[in-house]
This record gives structure tokens, C-alpha cells and sequence, in this order.
């Protein structure tokens, strides 16, 4: 406390004091310098707030005269335009309309400059097709319904990936964090082979396993499994210790000590692990579909970008997009479920 | 406990080693007793040797500069757009407003759905490449920093608020320290996306020298020994950028708190 005497601090203070004019700001201003003043990086802070304190006092002299000469003119003329102004601004600032406006404006103005684009023949339609021709596109294929034969088959490879890397992910997970010594026997492996780009394993696998099925469910189960693995091991390591005492004092069986202490802690950093191994999945198989497959989505777009029928991938990777984003909010809405019990806390 | 934390350096680099031995052990003895086709799985010391040709001839080598120029060039631009992108959307709440919902979105589709759509506006060449690993590096270059400006302490806002600091000031001495975590790790993920979006491009885009090239040329003529190598070199290099992310992290954090 005998920092507070520093005279430097002192004038701070009253500089601060005299900017915000106010005692318990006066008060806020020497608690939180007290704290910083003891760092070099307060000492920075000291400097140059003593620098923008003079700036702001002499701006304010100046604008305190120019504001006395001007209000008597400016307060006859309070114009509905500028009512209209503020509102305006209010409504983008935060209001949840106003954000609602302002988040769709981006889109609309995209989606307009696509639509003049092609209206005046900007550009060709192999480069950029109409909105309309899009969303034809869509319709056709849901009405004929080879949009929906397309994504389910994705979705099926993608979940039974997802099913198989998750699974292998929850177990080595859980033997790495269960276990100190097989955690040293296995982790090196396993970081060797996720510093590897899940891709680069590509032409390995057609090399061995063709590219069939199996190929698509090796890779989607590659890319989630490592995500998952890592958020199960930690998940499970970190779960704190006084938990673990608190089970032990109940003499719970390790069953029981699993079920209502262990998995309830380790739930976050497990479904950050799902979330991300999900989000992985998908991105590979859509990458593995373009490369090599003969349907599904992906397959799709790269066919419609061999017959530069561009409304084909622009089609599909909105359908892309939403799923994407389904799967994003679904596992959201689980992993709050799943966590409930700390909202209660 | 103290048993285990007790494990001396070389019980554990013993028990590092221990399985990838022993797998290799089982590929050579199954490669040299004719349970694998060799074709398939290339005893090691092809392996070897293939390693040694390429590094005297250096055609592998010269293919990973080039892979590596390119996915630096792409992830230069990706990053430095993702960075002010994220500092525009952290500081302006207007930005953020206008910004923020179609980026959100633009995050859910799959990076690679990209690619058709880059390869006919951009080409298939390497300007199409460079712009899709530099849109790999974009998003997570911008959610890391974008989140880093939000979680500026509310005290240290505070702070600046009570000194009537100007937003230059603001910058240097409050949010830039403030932040500088967050930013290691937007640039660590996007440097890890673009090395990713290197392959990615490689692959799907027209053949260009590169490390990808080389692993298709693998496939094509079913050499398994080149395409291993090809493996391995990637997952060396990965690691590279992970050790130098590191590195240089805890330089500049070291530095921070000095």
C-alpha cells in the first residue's frame, strides 16, 4: 500500500479523477492502479495514461467553448432527420433487430450483386450461374429425388465413420488416461500418426484397400478418431482430484465412480473432442467423395465441375453447409443436456 | 503415485520406442517371410535405400520446397486477412453485427466443398491453390482472434476506460499483451490447416511438383516404398510446424512477462 504515496500515482489519480469526475470512479481508478502500478507494464500504462489525460483535458476546455457558441443555433433545428439518424444507428447498434437487419444486409447484398451479376450477363454462367438456375437446380433434384439418394448416402458413410473413430477414440482415450504406462507405450504412436494430414494417407490406402467403401470409412474414422481420442484422454486426466476423494469417502466402486463422477466431469472436453471429430468427418468425406467415389455429394460437385455446370456445386455445397451446421447444433444441444448438472452448481 | 511419477527418462523412452519396434519388426518379417505381398508392403530397407536415392538425386526434396512455398504463400495471405478480419470484428461492434453471422455460416461448409468452386474462378493452377489453402488459413486465423478481443479482461478494459486512453494506446499497452495467446493459437491452427489444404490441393488440382504430385505418382505406378516415404515426410513436417509454433510461443510469452 505505501505504493499509493508514489507521487507519480498521485498525480494519476487526480488526472483520472478529473477526467471522469466522480469519487467512486476516483476510487476504482486508485484500486485498479494499485494493482498495475507494481508491474513494468504498469509502469507503461502509467506513462501513457498520463499523456492521454492531458489530450483529453485540453480537447475538453476546447470543446466545452465551441459547444456554448453553437448550442443556442443548433437547438432550434433539432431536425427529424437526425431523429431518424440516431434511431437508425440505435437499431444497428443493439438492438436484436437492428442486429438481425445487419447480420442478413451481408448476405442480401451478396446475393443481389449475384443476381445483377447475371441479370447484365457479368459473367458467364460456367463461371457463375444465375441465382434462379441454383435454385432450379435444387428444386429438380429434390423433386426427383436423387438430392436426397446423394445425401444419404453421405450421411450414412459419414456416421458409420464417425461411429467407428469415435469408438476406437473413447477407448485408447480412456486406456491413455486410465493408465500412466500404456499411455507411455501408446501416445508416441499416436501423436506420429496425427501429425500426419489425414489426405496425405490417400494414395496409401487405394493402395491397400482400393477405393471403395472401406477407403471412405477408414479416412472419416482417421479424422475422428484423433480429435476424440485427445479430448477423452484429457477429458479424463483433468477431471479434478477432489472429485475423485469425494468418491473415495463414499467408497464408491469404480463402477459407480465412473458413472457419477468420473464421465459427468470429463463430458466437456469429451464432447469438444466429438464435436470437432464430427465437424473433421465431414470435411474429409466430402474431400474423399470429390477424389474418389462414384455418389454422394461430393461426387456431385466434382461432376458438376467437370461439366462446368457450376449450380450442380454451388447445390451442393449449400446442402454441405446446412448439414454441416445441423450436426454443429445438434451436438450442441446434447452436450448442454449432458451438462446440466453444472448449470445447477 | 510417487512410484509412478518416478519413472526414470528411460523406462519412458524405452516404453516410447517399444511399440513402434515392434510393429516394425512385424512388417519386416512379414514382408521377407511372403505372408505380405512385397508389393504391398516393401521390406525396409527398401524403404531405406529409396530414402537414400531421392535425398542424393534430390527430387523430393525440390518437390517439398515447392509444397512448402506454396502453402507459406497461401498461408500468409490467409493469415493476415483472418487476423485483421478478426481484429475488425473484435473491436467494431458494426463489424461484428454486419461480419460476424455470414462468417459463422461460411464456417460451416466443409473446407474442401470449396475446392470445385476455386478451381474454376481462380484455375486449377497454382493461383487456385494458393487461394484455397489461404482460405484454410483464414477462418481459424479469425475465430481464434476474434474470440482473443472478446476475452480481454472487463478489468483491464476497465482500466483503459478510467485512463481515457486513445484506442492507439489501448492497443499497445492492453489488448495486444492481452491477447497475444490467443493469437499463438489462431496462427498455430491456421499454419496446421494450410499444411492440410497443401495436401488437399495438391491432390485435387491439376498436377503440379509437389509432395502431393509425388504420392499420386506412387499410386499410379504402385511404387509402395515412394509413397511411404512421401507419408513420412509429411508427418514430419507437421511435427516441424508444431515445434516451431511452440517455440516460438513461449519466446514471445517469455518475453511478455519479463
Amino acid at each position: 500500500m505505501a505504493r499509493a504515496s508514489h507521487p507519480l500515482t498521485q498525480s494519476v489519480q487526480r488526472s483520472a479523477s478529473h477526467a471522469v469526475n466522480g469519487v467512486a470512479a476516483d476510487q476504482q481508478a486508485a484500486l485498479l492502479l494499485g494493482g498495475y502500478h507494481s508491474s513494468p507494464i504498469g509502469d507503461a500504462l502509467v506513462a501513457a495514461a498520463l499523456d492521454s489525460i492531458a489530450d483529453a483535458r485540453s480537447a475538453d476546455a476546447r470543446s466545452a467553448d465551441a459547444r456554448s457558441a453553437d448550442s443556442q443555433a443548433a437547438s432550434d433545428e433539432v431536425s427529424a432527420d437526425d431523429q431518424a439518424g440516431r434511431l437508425f444507428r440505435r437499431l444497428l447498434a443493439s438492438d436484436r433487430t437492428g442486429r438481425l437487419i445487419l447480420g442478413l444486409s451481408l448476405p442480401l447484398i451478396v446475393l443481389l450483386a449475384w443476381q445483377l451479376s447475371s441479370s447484365f450477363g457479368w459473367l458467364p454462367d460456367q463461371i457463375l450461374p444465375a441465382p434462379a438456375l441454383v435454385w432450379q437446380t435444387l428444386q429438380e433434384r429434390i423433386a426427383d429425388g436423387s438430392l436426397w439418394g446423394d445425401t444419404s448416402i453421405s450421411l450414412l458413410r459419414v456416421l458409420r465413420g464417425f461411429a467407428l473413430g469415435a469408438a476406437a477414440g473413447l477407448v485408447l482415450g480412456g486406456t491413455m488416461a486410465a493408465s500412466r504406462r500404456l499411455h507411455d507405450y501408446l501416445n508416441p504412436l499416436f501423436l506420429a500418426v496425427s501429425q500426419v494430414p489425414t489426405l496425405g494417407w490417400v494414395p496409401l490406402l487405394i493402395l491397400l484397400i482400393g477405393i471403395d467403401e472401406g477407403l471412405k470409412n477408414t479416412l472419416v474414422a482417421l479424422s475422428v478418431f484423433i480429435p476424440v481420442t485427445l479430448g477423452t484422454y484429457q477429458g479424463i486426466r483433468d477431471v479434478p482430484h477432489a472429485y475423485r476423494e469425494v468418491g473415495a469417502v463414499f467408497t464408491f466402486s469404480s463402477t459407480q465412480m465412473l458413472r457419477t463422477i468420473v464421465l459427468p466431469a470429463a463430458v466437456p472436453a469429451i464432447f469438444t473432442g466429438l464435436r470437432e471429430g464430427l465437424s473433421n468427418g465431414w470435411q474429409t468425406l466430402v474431400a474423399v467423395e470429390l477424389l474418389a467415389s462414384t455418389e454422394g455429394l461430393g461426387y456431385q460437385m466434382a461432376y458438376g465441375r467437370q461439366l462446368f455446370q457450376l449450380e450442380l456445386v454451388i447445390a451442393g455445397m449449400l446442402v454441405i453447409g446446412l448439414i454441416g451446421f445441423a450436426f454443429d447444433f445438434l451436438l450442441g444441444r446434447i452436450e448442454n443436456h449432458l451438462q446440466r448438472w453444472k448449470v445447477a452448481a | 503415485m510417487s512410484a509412478q511419477a518416478a519413472t526414470s527418462r528411460g523406462i519412458r523412452l524405452w516404453r516410447a520406442v517399444a511399440l513402434p519396434l515392434v510393429l516394425l519388426a512385424a512388417w519386416e518379417a512379414s514382408s521377407h517371410s511372403g505372408l505380405v505381398d512385397p508389393h504391398l508392403l516393401p521390406p525396409l530397407e527398401d524403404v531405406v535405400a529409396r530414402a537414400w536415392n531421392e535425398g542424393r538425386n534430390g527430387d523430393l526434396l525440390t518437390a517439398l520446397s515447392a509444397s512448402l512455398g506454396r502453402d507459406l504463400a497461401g498461408f500468409v495471405l490467409g493469415a493476415a486477412a483472418g487476423t485483421a478480419a478478426g481484429l475488425l470484428l473484435g473491436f467494431s461492434r458494426f463489424a461484428e453485427n454486419l461480419l460476424g453471422p455470414t462468417l459463422r455460416v461460411h464456417r460451416q461448409i466443409a473446407l474442401f466443398a470449396w475446392v470445385p468452386l476455386i478451381a474454376v474462378w481462380f484455375g486449377a493452377g497454382e493461383p487456385g491453390k494458393i487461394a484455397f489453402i489461404a482460405l484454410a488459413a483464414f477462418q481459424p486465423g479469425l475465430i481464434n482472434i476474434w474470440r482473443g478481443v472478446q476475452e480481454i479482461p472487463q478489468r483491464y478494459r476497465e482500466l483503459a476506460a478510467v485512463l481515457t486512453f486513445g484506442r492507439l494506446d489501448f492497443l499497445r499497452f492492453v489488448a495486444i499483451p492481452a491477447m497475444l495467446p490467443a493469437i499463438f493459437t489462431g496462427l498455430k491452427a491456421a499454419l496446421i490447416y494450410a499444411w492440410q489444404a497443401t495436401i488437399g490441393a495438391e491432390l485435387f488440382m491439376t498436377i503440379a511438383p509437389g509432395i502431393g504430385g509425388v504420392m499420386m505418382q506412387g499410386r499410379q505406378l504402385f511404387q509402395m516404398d515412394l509413397v511411404l516415404l512421401t507419408i513420412l515426410l509429411l508427418g514430419l513436417v507437421g511435427a516441424g510446424f508444431n515445434t516451431l509454433a511452440g517455440l516460438s510461443e513461449t519466446l514471445l510469452l517469455r518475453r511478455r512477462l519479463s
